[in-house]
């Protein structure tokens, strides 16, 4: 049976290495030779049952790896409240499992209590700002814990914006003191579907309040005017120019634990290894270089 | 920064949001933009698209047998109908789709496919099983070892993961034939309990009176009240086949005496 008690000992802290997304198809060999894998991310959401399997491969994964904990139900960005009981069941899982992080994204998933299942985007005004303040703070307050903030990926803009994602970001974080977790993939996404430059976004974000790196694969569409649309699917390698922009990021801002996410079309362990390889030969090597003035 | 106040009229709201998300035909909400500052219909149909996938892939690998007794392409338009009507009413994904008993029996294309809703009713128990706090089963002879007076006087508590589902088809037996390769089902009804074995949900077939002795226990009576009203209902009914297989099943997890 498990130990429904929070765990007294200390949380084990991500590493500056490289870590991936946890799919159980892979506990077996995880457990065997996670090679490049230090740590594992898991979906809040999929742990939030009673018991079984999922909890019992969980507590047994984390007396092994370090594990950061993501959510994707909060919907922070959303125009409704919290969901106290959706809140309630996050509580449970962070103090049983005691992960070394906890992060959300900035966005919205539920209305009127219907959960879309996705990331939807908010546009960036005072108002936005107001609202998405007082949920992390929320969330930080109740959870007892400091939550991570990931950027989003974008496929369109808002006309009422006015707010730059890169400010609002900054001015989020100085306000709740929340940390930050900055998808790559996702600003490399959100620079070619809205037309800026991916530097200039890392030049203007925080990277000092950086907690924790995503890295994805994207695919790529058009849309009606054949203007190329990168779409956020987790179901293939990490793209090169991600690889470049990741370089930039850790050649600026240092090396921080990054995480390799492959959500769809998920491939045997070796592959997703090899992945995590190559990323921690960027982390490694980026990390040992300046970037240029 | 530059914040200058933008009229209230670009201001898009989620629920005009989720409306045109959630409905193909409706024009995406003004005020979503390209780079140009253009209305982005096909932009704003990747939410459309994401939400629809995640959401049908989502009732495809919660309903396996559904989607073998109907086929992919089948299922998979059945679920974009459900999914507009029954958008998830909580984050707890593994959950989602407990209206599709009732959806089944008004869709038109399985209207006459009248033990469908049953094969849904069991995936779902399985999955509810599969997630179900953790618990140890007793050791049967605690059972077994005691006098006839202080077994009829016993009350039994049963794991979370227990459930009873009576169908007038054989649900179980349609379920086995396309998971497990089980022989071809019989038309006939079945009594089927759900539990799980460490962390495998299973399924048994209960023999007629069962189900109504395990609903009994589930709502507390005693060994002998659930005896009585399964003999009432059934006069030869099988106790011990009854018992094999909630010994087998993990099922019972205590005993109170009386």
């Amino acid at each position: 049976m498990l130990d429904t008690s929070p765990k007294s000992g200390p949380k084990k802290a991500l590493p500056n290495s490289v870590g991936v997304g946890y799919k159980p198809q892979h506990y077996n060999d995880l457990m065997e030779d996670p090679g490049a894998v230090t740590w594992l991310e898991i979906h809040a959401e999929n742990y939030m049952g009673d018991g079984g399997r999922p909890l019992a491969q969980l507590k047994h994964l984390s007396e092994r790896f370090p594990i950061s904990v993501h959510g994707v139900g909060l919907s922070i960005g959303g125009e409704s409240q919290l969901d106290p009981e959706h809140l309630a069941r996050l509580k449970k899982l962070v103090d049983w499992l005691n992960p070394a992080k906890f992060s959300e994204h900035l966005a919205w998933s539920t209305h009127d209590s219907q959960f879309l299942n996705d990331l939807l985007p908010l546009p960036y005004t005072n108002d936005t700002l107001a609202r998405v303040t007082r949920h992390i703070n929320e969330v930080q307050e109740f959870l007892g814990r400091k939550m991570l903030l990931e950027n989003p990926s974008s496929y369109l803009a808002f006309a009422e914006s006015t707010w730059s994602e890169p400010d609002f970001i900054r001015e989020i974080a100085r306000r709740t003191g929340c940390g930050l977790l900055l998808d790559v993939n996702n600003v490399f996404i959100s620079a070619t579907n809205l037309e800026f430059d991916p530097r200039a976004y890392i030049d203007a974000y925080p990277l000092e309040l950086v907690e924790e790196f995503h890295l994805a694969g994207h695919d790529e569409d058009a849309d009606e005017l054949g203007r190329k649309l990168l779409i956020d699917s987790h179901g293939k390698p990490v793209d090169e120019p991600v690889w470049a922009l990741f370089d930039y990021v850790v050649a600026k801002g240092g090396a921080r634990p990054a995480l390799v996410e492959w959500d769809n079309d998920v491939p045997e362990f070796p592959e997703l290894e090899a992945e995590a390889a190559h990323a921690t030969n960027h982390l490694a090597a980026a990390s040992t270089r300046q970037v240029p003035a | 920064m530059n914040i200058d106040v933008k009229p209230k009229s670009s201001e898009v709201s989620q629920t005009a949001f989720r409306t045109a998300m959630l409905d193909p035909s409706t024009p995406a909400p003004e005020g979503l933009v390209n780079p140009d500052g253009l209305q982005a219909e096909k932009r704003f149909d990747v939410y459309r698209n994401n939400v629809a996938h995640s959401l049908a892939t989502a009732l495809a690998e919660g309903f396996p047998v559904l989607v073998k007794l109907l086929g992919e392409e089948f299922f998979r338009q059945m679920a974009l109908v459900y999914l507009r009507i029954h958008p998830p009413s909580s984050q707890m994904m593994m959950h989602y789709g407990a209206a599709i008993p009732q959806f089944l029996v008004g869709f038109p294309g399985t209207v006459h496919l009248k033990y469908l809703p049953d094969v849904a009713k069991l995936e779902l128990a399985l999955r509810r099983a599969y997630h179900a706090g953790d618990s140890e089963a007793i050791d049967p002879v605690k059972l077994t070892a005691l006098s006839q007076a202080d077994l009829m006087d016993a009350r039994l508590t049963l794991a979370p993961a227990v459930e009873i589902l009576r169908s007038d088809f054989p649900a179980l037996s349609i379920w086995e034939y396309n998971m497990q390769d089980g022989p071809s089902p019989v038309m006939s009804p079945e009594d089927i309990l759900i539990s799980r074995k460490g962390f495998d949900p299973i399924a048994q077939r209960l023999p007629m009176g069962g189900a109504t002795f395990v609903e009994a226990l589930l709502k507390g009576s005693t060994f002998g009240t659930a005896l009585g009203l399964a003999t009432s209902e059934v006069a030869d009914f099988d106790l011990t086949i009854t018992l094999g297989a909630l010994f087998a099943g993990h099922a019972i997890i205590k005993i109170d005496r009386g």
